[in-house]
């Protein structure tokens, strides 16, 4: 039997798959603004966040209310604790987002040449990719796809590993400057962090499916 | 608003009130068991009255349709309740008239031992109803109205005592909702029935309010959580919280009512 509230773990699970999106285009678009001294790109992913934190605010009070007043049991009351769980991961994400954009400014504010930056949008790729497997293994409850997206997070951590070296041990190779180096090193490091978030968005999909970890 | 404080009317909100509660004190002989109630119920919601036995819940409940009448020693000592803004306690007003369009429905399903249909068909049928037509139509809206008409339609001239108790209480409903009230008062209406017996009372009583007003005593803090747009608090007879649902149980003012939902009283 459907319950009268049924519609407000729909509801929920939509806008977990909105801040999913955002938080993915943000990052998508602050990489590529990066990629192409693009300002209009960078401004565009700095305005996503404001909407990606609210979003983050309405999952959680949507969660509340739902544990005080439905009395949630079983594998509603895990997709409650997910959807917590998650929303924070996501805001994380387009925080990471957020900072890539700040630095990309910062890399066109100074001299505006990003040097060698095959690894970072090949990380790019990667994380992003990942997310939207993640999401995908949220709204199709796809298991498969949710362990697929853990395994992939290793190759993030190498090439991410390769730019640090890079960057800073090898920093003559890069013909750069030093403070651009530096942005680029903590870009790879942002990067990185929302391949993190993805797989963990994907480990609590697995632990809602599953029921366990 | 959230207590009922003298001066103060424990508010409804931006809704219309149908009923409203002024300075209301009420006892059984000597014994006050309603103090100084001040609270306006509104018009199409679901309102649930919590709070620990012998609190005055379900006193206070049943002054709005006067079954406290029935007690030879309860008494008002004070105060009014209007419901479409007629003091239902004035000396005119016709005590049987306002049990039709106040129904109520009680703790322990109390079907007659008729038939299914008759069941139904009895308050029209001692209102002077005898078209058959006429009274076909409304078993049937009846009980379409409280979700049993797949469930029986095929078998109306079978004895009610025959249904389960779910479909029992649910018959009950659908008899109160024959002659056409205006509100229904609910005395703890789940409580002697399983979980999904009780989960389709719920979504029952979720659906009647879109044209009914709904007043529900309930021991279940779950229930009330789950089916009130409102819930008041009562705690030894007096008013203690009464606000929008979400609130009283996500963030109570009272640190009685926070007590009794968490469960830590007393």
């Amino acid at each position: 039997m459907k319950r009268f509230y049924q519609h407000e773990l729909e509801d929920l699970r939509t806008k977990l798959i909105l801040i999913g999106e955002k938080a993915n285009e943000a990052a998508r678009i602050a990489v590529d603004g990066f990629l192409e001294n693009d300002l209009g790109k960078i401004n565009q992913a700095l305005a996503l966040d404001d909407a990606i934190d609210a979003l983050e605010v309405e999952i959680d009070q949507a969660s509340v209310r739902y544990i005080t007043l439905r009395s949630p049991v079983s594998s509603d009351v895990r997709f409650i604790l997910v959807a917590i769980k998650a929303s924070h991961d996501l805001e994380r994400a387009g925080d990471e987002a957020h900072s890539i954009a700040l630095r990309a400014k910062e890399i066109l504010a100074c001299d505006g040449r990003s040097g060698d930056t095959v690894t970072i949008a090949q990380m790019s790729l990667l994380s992003c990719s990942m997310m939207t497997d993640a999401i995908s293994a949220l709204v199709e409850e796809d298991v498969e796809l949710a362990k697929a997206v853990i395994v992939r997070d290793k190759k993030v951590n190498e090439l991410h590993q390769q730019n640090f070296e890079t960057l800073t041990i090898g920093a003559h190779e890069d013909g750069t400057e030093t403070p651009t180096r530096f942005q680029k090193v903590f870009i790879s490091k942002s990067i990185e962090r929302i391949a993190d978030h993805a797989k963990n968005l994907a480990e609590e999909v697995i632990y809602l499916l599953e029921g366990a970890k | 608003m959230s207590t009922s404080t003298p001066s103060k009317i424990a508010g409804a909100g931006t809704g219309t009130p149908i009923i409203k509660i002024r300075d209301f004190d009420f006892a059984y002989g000597d014994s006050q068991a309603l103090f100084n109630i001040n609270m306006d119920i509104n018009q199409k919601e679901v309102t649930a009255f919590i709070g620990p036995s012998g609190c005055g819940k379900s006193t206070f409940l049943r002054c709005f349709n006067r079954m406290n009448d029935l007690i030879e020693i309860a008494r008002i000592k004070s105060g009014k309740i209007k419901i479409s803004d007629v003091n239902i306690y004035d000396k005119d007003v016709d005590v049987i008239e306002l049990r039709k369009h106040v129904g109520m429905v009680f703790q322990k399903s109390n079907p007659f031992p008729k038939s299914i249909y008759d069941n139904i068909a009895y308050g029209l049928r001692i209102q002077g109803v005898k078209k058959k037509s006429e009274l076909d139509q409304v078993v049937e809206r009846c009980l379409r109205s409280a979700a049993l008409w797949d469930e029986v339609k095929d078998r109306l001239g079978e004895s009610a005592l025959g249904m389960s108790g779910g479909q029992q209480q649910r018959l009950c409903i659908a008899r109160a909702l024959a002659v056409r009230p205006k509100i229904l008062l609910m005395d703890e209406p789940c409580s002697a029935l399983d979980p999904i017996a009780t989960a389709k009372v719920e979504e029952l009583i979720h659906e009647l309010k879109k044209d009914y007003t709904i007043v529900i005593v309930t021991h279940s803090m779950q229930q009330a959580a789950r089916v009130s747009d409102r819930t008041a608090f009562f705690y030894l007879g007096k008013l203690i919280e009464y606000g929008q649902t979400d609130q009283i149980f996500m963030n109570p003012r009272d640190p009685q009512t926070e007590a009794y939902i968490s469960g830590r009283f007393g």
